[in-house]
């Protein structure tokens, strides 16, 4: 098995049986913590404060009582053990720290101590413990190796979503100072740049237009990406890795060529040069609103009458499922159109109007399989009818390409397994972590490869696509294998014929 | 009147409020409590009609348990449903005259015994056999099981080897709820089985019974999919943005 720098590439397993755990396997590993430069832009103190446990404690008070599914997912676990083999992260570790229950576990016992009789009066009885620094040093270990994915809460009989709780530990922790400095300091960089890369206007402009070029180079035909375009029908608000990172490009690439065919006027806007909001990760409902917002400005400001998302995983379930409450209501947009409307939801529409000219042969190279992205799948939707998230981006690569196939049933749809990298961790401080909760997404994508000859995998997530490209070679498979589902459209549209 | 009889009639009146305003409290305290963003887990229903049928099927079927694991669900599923028909013939205790589903019902209620111990042993089992489940499992989780195989046993015991006076325990709980005591057989097994149930009454709106009020305002499972359609707006959340529009 191929090896990293220092990582234990995990075995893929035969029969994937359920591995034994091991305890204290990731104890040694969490991600850098914030520095006061990247706190204090958001509003939270610096480093850890004098009384962190007091205001901890009340922090958590003012979450139990603004969130609902707190106190009835702390309350109602009994124990059934249904979830600890669901996430990919104690799959690939083994560490029962990863198993979603010890997680929230972590959570409930200081929930337990300060908020229930029975763990005043009983600790020992039912596993209530004093917030203490070790307690906190879990908290911060533990609530970063979770990406919010939501698994979990697929198979537990109670619904208990351990993101929320990764969610409302997070927030306390950065309330008290301490912050993991990747989700912050990209936060910052949203509010002072526009988006999560830090690329200033001028560098957009240059992207763009060197985009422009490549496309009539290869196609002959000018295809336009404007920026801060007044008047345009749609604003996209796409993932900024979609402006240079690969595969992200091709897929941007394949939007412009579709808005192009179809003749719908688009822009890019450098005030919201980003579909992800990192808000979401640190359970900050403050912080999702302000990037949230940046959204609904630049579509005053120019004037569009759509708001359409690129391909990026939780960007499209904080924009589908909270961006109404965050920065609504849209009534000066066109009611025709859902607000916000997926890239996806877009070229599938155009596909049934048969307004684009696609020639699947295009990709006739290619044995296609696709990556549903956690995010996606489990906490948005896509078209009107449930699991249209599943069923819109597939017939989009299916009117794109002749061979498809999918994955193991238990790792697609609302089964699928986190790409190991969301939920903010998509940093190298965790490659270890990343490399590992990758396995299961591995295993299948290795088995489809032996038997159907699969070639290249598709997914609809700027993080699922950078990840994958990293911890890919790790396993033996070539980085270049994952693919923007855009950028099979891309290779499909036949532009010139239909405009 | 003897002692007995007004420690446990004392006791049945005290375990009852517990549990009536422990609930309760618990109860108001989640349907007070907001969701300011819908978090249901996807794919959803989009309608209200749909979320109840999906409600229903979580909470007579187990479906997402079912999806985890077929051991776990088989154990639980066999526990619950024989829960119910155990509660349901003791009805009879508190019914004059006894009504007829429920006269029905006596002798798979007995059946149902069995199963209901069976289900919890098997269940017991798992969190000594299963690695993870050991892992997980706290005192709580153990002395939770042995009390429902306690009452379950005590009760089997009542009804097949340590029989009671049934007429006269039946008299006392209508005694109870006509507020005129009347007196309890004084049988250790009896008193026994009602001290496990008490036990039980108490400790139920400060333990992990909690799930059974906490399924029905779980927001991953009774949220409808249409924040496109709806806008949904917390109050202390609205708050926030009118602050940060400008
Ligand atoms: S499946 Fe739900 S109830 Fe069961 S252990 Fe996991 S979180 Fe608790
Ligand atoms: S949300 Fe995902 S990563 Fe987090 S505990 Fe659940 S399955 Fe694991």
């Amino acid at each position: 098995m191929a090896r990293g720098p220092d990582i234990d590439v995990p075995t893929l397993r035969e029969f994937r049986d359920i591995p034994a755990i091991q305890e204290g396997a990731m104890a040694h590993l969490s991600p850098f913590v914030a520095k006061p430069e990247h706190q204090e832009p958001l509003g939270f103190p610096g480093e850890l404060v004098d009384n962190w446990q007091e205001k901890a404690i009340d922090k958590m008070g003012d979450l139990l009582g603004k969130y609902r599914a707190l106190p009835v997912f702390l309350d109602s676990c009994v124990k059934c053990g249904a979830c600890t083999d669901k996430c990919h992260y104690f799959l690939g570790t083994q560490d029962p720290k990863n198993m979603p229950v010890a997680r929230q576990d972590l959570f409930r016992q200081v929930y337990r101590r300060y908020f229930t009789w029975a763990g005043k009066i009983f600790p020992w009885l039912v596993g209530a413990k004093d917030l203490t620094k070790e307690v906190l040093d879990d908290w911060y270990k533990y609530f970063h190796q979770c990406s919010e994915c939501r698994r979990c809460s697929v198979f537990c009989p109670y619904g208990i979503d351990t993101a929320e709780i990764t969610m409302a530990a997070r927030d306390i922790m950065d309330h008290i100072g301490v912050g993991q400095k990747y989700s912050n300091e990209i936060i910052g960089k949203v509010h002072t740049i526009g988006n999560n890369l830090g690329l200033p206007t001028p560098a957009l402009i240059n992207t763009l237009e060197g985009l422009e070029e490549d496309i009539e180079e290869e196609t002959g035909i000018a295809v336009r990406l404007p920026l801060d375009e007044q008047g345009a029908d749609v604003l996209l608000v796409t993932p900024s890795a979609d402006f240079f990172a690969e595969p992200h490009v091709d897929g941007l690439i394949g939007y412009a060529k579709v808005f192009h065919q179809a003749g719908i006027r688009w822009t890019v806007s450098s005030h919201a040069s980003e579909a992800a909001n990192f808000g979401i990760f640190i359970g900050s409902y403050e912080q999702m609103h302000k990037v949230s917002n940046r959204i609904r400005t630049a579509a005053l400001e120019l004037g569009v009458k759509r708001v359409v998302f690129g391909e990026c995983g939780h960007a499209w379930r904080v924009a589908y499922s909270f961006l109404n409450s965050l920065a609504g209501p849209w009534d000066f947009l066109d009611p025709k159109y859902p607000t916000p409307q997926h890239i996806c939801e877009v070229t599938y529409d155009l596909i049934q109007q048969g307004a684009l000219n696609l020639d699947p042969t295009a990709n006739d190279d290619k044995v296609l399989t696709f990556h549903d992205s956690c995010n996606v799948a489990r906490g948005s939707r896509m078209g009107n009818i449930p699991g249209g998230q599943f069923d819109i981006p597939r017939a989009v690569l299916k009117a794109s390409a002749n061979h498809f196939v999918d994955m193991d049933p238990e790792t697609i749809c609302e089964k699928t397994f986190c790409c190991g990298g969301g939920g903010g961790l998509l940093t190298d401080d965790l490659l270890e972590l990343r490399v590992k909760g990758a396995l299961p997404r591995m295993e299948a994508l290795k088995e489809v490869v032996e038997t159907h000859g699969v070639t290249h995998m598709a997914a609809i997530c700027a993080i699922c696509k950078s990840q994958f490209s990293k911890v890919m070679p790790f396993y033996g498979l070539p980085m270049d294998m994952i693919v923007s589902v855009h950028q099979i459209v891309s290779n499909a549209i036949q532009l010139g014929t239909k405009e | 009147m003897g002692l007995v009889t007004v420690t446990y009639a004392l006791l049945f009146y005290f375990a009852a409020l517990v549990l009536v305003v422990g609930v309760g409290a618990k109860v108001y305290q989640y349907a007070k409590t907001p969701a300011p963003l819908i978090i249901p887990t996807t794919p959803a229903p989009t309608t209200q009609m749909g979320v109840v049928f999906r409600m229903a099927r979580e909470i007579f079927l187990f479906q997402s348990l079912y999806k985890a694991n077929k051991w776990i669900w088989l154990f639980g599923f066999i526990f619950h449903a024989a829960l119910v028909l155990v509660l349901l013939r003791h009805f009879r205790y508190f019914t004059e005259p006894v009504w007829l589903p429920i006269a029905l019902i006596q002798d798979i209620g007995v059946y149902a015994g069995f199963a209901m111990v069976f289900g919890l042993g098997a269940l017991w089992a798992r969190r000594f056999l299963v690695e993870r489940i050991r892992y997980i499992s706290g005192p709580s989780d153990h002395l939770m099981l042995a009390l429902l195989i306690g009452i379950g046993l005590s009760g089997l015991n009542l009804r097949f080897l340590a029989k009671t006076d049934i007429i006269a325990v039946k008299s006392f709980f209508l005694g109870l709820m006509r507020f005129d005591w009347q007196p309890l057989p004084g049988d250790f097994t009896l008193l026994l089985h009602l001290g496990l149930v008490l036990t039980l009454m108490i400790i139920f709106p400060f333990s992990k019974l909690l799930h059974a009020p906490g399924v029905f305002f779980s927001p991953t499972r009774n949220q409808i999919d249409n924040p496109r359609e709806r806008r949904h707006l917390a109050k202390w959340a609205a708050a926030i943005g009118d602050a940060g529009k400008d």
